[in-house]
């Protein structure tokens, strides 16, 4: 049967004593060589393929600049780290300003994401909780990630001055650093990681495979069994939940356009009176603005069924109070403004969305800014096509 | 009564359907549109930081349509230009290279059907059983065939230094994602693949380019791949160490836990496909996969593990991809307790939870491979449950 090929379990061996030797000892390199004879019986069905003699001749070399510009990985030997540094207190103001919409403002986590400090004691128990602190081995990983990933949604865009301050600064909530620290490629080596010793490379091969590879029982395996748990107990299967919501959902949809019915009516009673003085959403623009949105929906939602996310949500936002959406945690600066009369008008909408901190310095919103107005203009006719 | 789907005459018996062109790239039968990826709503905070779970209880075959591959995503789907993505290789190689969709294009492919498990598909079943249905507690995987160039020979292109023991490489998304490979994994099996079942890769599966790392941890199969950095030790990034690392009961944790565990689930009968028909002949069947090999045999056992048969195995038996199994017999109408046990060409035989537990305990999240129960009652309604 030419589809049966079957291999025995490939190079597994192998790779797990080259990777202890390069774990633990990176100068270890003749465990690496890997014996081809797994491969043997697949050739029988696929040549493997060979680069010709001096290769393919494919591709160009990669320009420094190109590198440089690409290759931003950082190690725990420090490999990778820029130039640069940054302390606890610049950081609390990056993390402020841009982390604790997510993160809560001392790591504790908003909802869903994830907890950045605490957690100490916890790995062993019933509900570890897994931080900077409590779990993670290596410093180089808080910089490597907020360097690469962070702030959600706005990614690579923070200085390696930055980086160095807001790693300072989460170490700092993990108390792994005093408040007058300051990080940067020396000072990385000093910083203490609790866990780091707890990890330790996969064991199956020795642990679980010989225990897992004994002769199977077929006949009178056992006398009795019995239900010992049940998912029903817990009830957290969405599609369980879907069926409520989708009657639900039936039943509203019989009031909404009841409703719509009714709302279709007083508009066109009151556009009678009010045509000239309202623009009309040139649905273009609108349908263009869908688009930029994309770049909002990490944080916002708009339309049927927005709720309040990281940000909140955006359906009616014209003519609304600045700050006035019912129970989402606004920023004093947001609240201070929405009480000093500010309104969301296509006007001050489009400032704010231009340039956040400019307009409205001590927002929450870590969004850097829209640069193309006319990408400030689809979005605010979207916007304005969202009703309430 | 004689039967008025036969008697009566049906619309598409009579009227004249849609001509060719409708539906230029073709959808499913309206009938189909129930089968869904579904997204487990209180896992995550966000669905641009989340996963959904392919539906197992409604296919055949082995092959995952690629509109029902599950999706995980760290920061959304990229929506990368081709003509704008480019593959670098930097590190410890002769020559750093930068190469187009097209120069890969150039060199020779292959074709090969692996399956992608996700670490932590059935991790919320580690405490017991929770979520009713196969789809959310075993569907972070699917199994394609792939069309892509050995990473080896592009590796070779660039010339991989002698003190070159490990690559990372690392997506163009806004999360960067990173994970260091073993050069003897490179080397050995990866691809860089740019096809699934014959049609480019969706871009929630990586689009232009993915890495394919045959039989590990799905995470590690970078997406969007944009960059291979080729080092002398692993780069102990967040995906390695917060995250896809294995806690124990004694607060230690597993870390390069790649291989998936030969693993296996009764798709049908379950929690979203109940037996409907009532006693008489029946068919049983559900998928097995190993990160190890081929898995030559399944067994099933329809009292809780008392007796076991052996199913029958049906399709292509490739190494590192789902197989499929049936076993057919006569429904008495009494109830059911449902089990498969995998066993893979190294000889392992897929363990109970209990015995994973025994080892790992219960606060791991990845890399559950135990044995899964349904109880199916007198009415034909599937439930997860766990057994003595």
């Amino acid at each position: 049967d030419q589809f049966v090929v079957d291999i025995p379990a490939p190079v597994r061996g192998s790779i797990v004593v080259a990777a202890n030797a390069a774990t633990e000892d990176t100068t270890g390199t003749e465990e690496a060589s890997v014996s081809a004879e797994p491969m043997a019986e697949i050739e029988q069905v696929e040549m493997m393929l060979q680069s010709p003699e001096g290769g393919f001749s494919l591709g160009r070399e990669a320009l420094s600049e190109e590198v440089a510009a690409w290759d931003i990985d950082v190690r725990p030997d420090g490999l990778g780290l820029p130039e640069g540094s940054g302390d606890v207190f610049m950081g609390e103001e990056i993390y402020l300003e841009n982390c604790a919409m997510c993160h809560g403002d001392f790591g504790e986590a908003i909802g869903r994401w994830p907890v950045l400090a605490g957690g100490e004691g916890t790995l062993d128990g019933e509900d570890p909780v897994k931080t900077v602190g409590s779990y993670w081995p290596y410093a180089s990983t808080i910089f490597d990630y907020i360097h690469r990933a962070m702030p959600f949604g706005n990614a690579q865009s923070l200085t390696d001055d930055e980086v160095y301050a807001l790693t300072a600064y989460v170490l700092y909530l993990n108390y792994l650093v005093e408040d007058d620290f300051v990080l940067n490629r020396e000072t990385f080596a000093e910083v203490p990681m609790p866990n780091q010793d707890n990890f330790f490379m996969d064991d199956r091969a020795e642990v679980e495979l010989g225990e897992f590879s004994k002769e199977a029982c077929m006949e009178n395996c056992k006398d009795t069994v019995e239900i010992v748990k049940r998912a029903r107990v817990l009830d957290v299967t969405p599609e369980a939940a879907e069926s409520d919501e989708t009657q639900e959902n039936a039943a509203e949809e019989t009031t909404e356009q009841m409703a719509a019915a009714e709302t279709t009516q007083a508009v066109d009673e009151a556009s009678e009176e009010t045509t000239d003085a309202t623009d009309a959403i040139d649905p273009e623009l609108a349908a263009a603005g869908e688009t930029v949105f994309r770049k909002c929906r990490a944080c916002h939602q708009v339309g049927e069924g927005a709720s309040n996310r990281v940000g909140p949500h955006l359906n009616a936002i014209i003519g609304r109070s600045v700050g006035s959406v019912e129970g989402f945690r606004y920023s004093s600066a947001m609240q201070d403004a929405g009480g000093g009369g500010l309104v969301w008008s296509e006007e001050s909408l489009g400032e704010f969305l231009t340039n956040p901190r400019d307009f409205l310095a001590g927002t929450k919103m870590s969004f850097a800014g829209l640069r193309d107005e006319g990408d400030v203009a689809a979005i605010i006719a979207y916007l304005g096509s969202m009703s309430e | 009564a004689p039967d008025t789907a036969i008697t009566e005459l049906q619309p598409w018996n009579q009227n004249l359907g849609d001509g060719v062109d409708v539906s230029p790239y073709g959808v499913p039968s309206e009938f189909e549109a129930h089968v869904q990826r579904k997204n487990v709503e209180w896992l995550t905070a966000d669905t641009v930081s989340s996963i959904n779970f392919t539906p197992l209880h409604e296919l055949d075959g082995i092959l995952t349509p690629n509109g029902l591959c599950f999706e995980r995503h760290h920061a959304g789907v990229a929506e990368v230009d081709p003509a704008k993505h480019r593959l670098m290789i930097n590190g410890l190689v002769d020559k750093p290279l930068v190469f187009t969709l097209q120069d890969l294009m150039r060199f020779p492919r292959e074709n090969h059907v692996y399956f992608l498990e996700c670490a932590a598909n059935t991790g919320m079943e580690w405490r017991g059983a929770q979520l009713n249905g196969c789809q959310f507690t075993h569907g972070m995987i699917h199994n394609v065939m792939y069309t892509g160039v050995p990473l080896r020979l592009i590796l070779e292109e660039a010339g991989v230094k002698t003190n070159g023991k490990w690559v990372m490489p690392e997506g163009a998304d806004a999360s960067a994602m990173t994970r260091s490979v073993p050069i003897e994994k490179a080397m050995d099996d990866c691809l860089v693949a740019f096809k699934m079942n014959g049609e480019a890769l969706r871009p929630e599966q990586g689009y232009p380019m993915r890495l394919v790392v045959p039989g590990w941890e799905g995470n590690m199969w970078i997406k969007w791949l944009r960059r291979i950095e080729v080092g002398d030790m692993p780069w102990h990034h967040r995906e390695e160490t917060s995250k896809y690392t294995d806690l124990l009961e004694n607060g230690s944790a597993r870390r390069f836990t790649w291989e998936m565990d030969a693993k296996s689930v009764i798709t049908n009968p379950s929690p979203q496909a109940p037996l409907n028909h009532g006693k008489g002949h029946t068919v049983l069947t559900g998928v097995a996969w190993s990160g190890r090999g081929t898995v030559p045999r399944v067994d099933v056992t329809l009292d809780g593990g008392k007796n076991w048969h052996q199913a029958r195995i049906s399709g292509p038996s490739l190494p590192m991809s789902m197989h499929r199994f049936y076993f057919e017999f006569d429904w008495d109408g009494s109830p059911l307790l449902l089990q498969s046990r995998a066993h893979d060409s190294t000889g392992y035989v897929q363990p109970t939870k209990d015995q994973l537990r025994v080892i790992r305990g219960e606060n791991s999240i990845y890399h559950n491979n135990g044995i899964q129960t349904w109880y199916v009652n007198e009415q034909g309604i599937a439930e997860n449950v766990e057994i003595s």
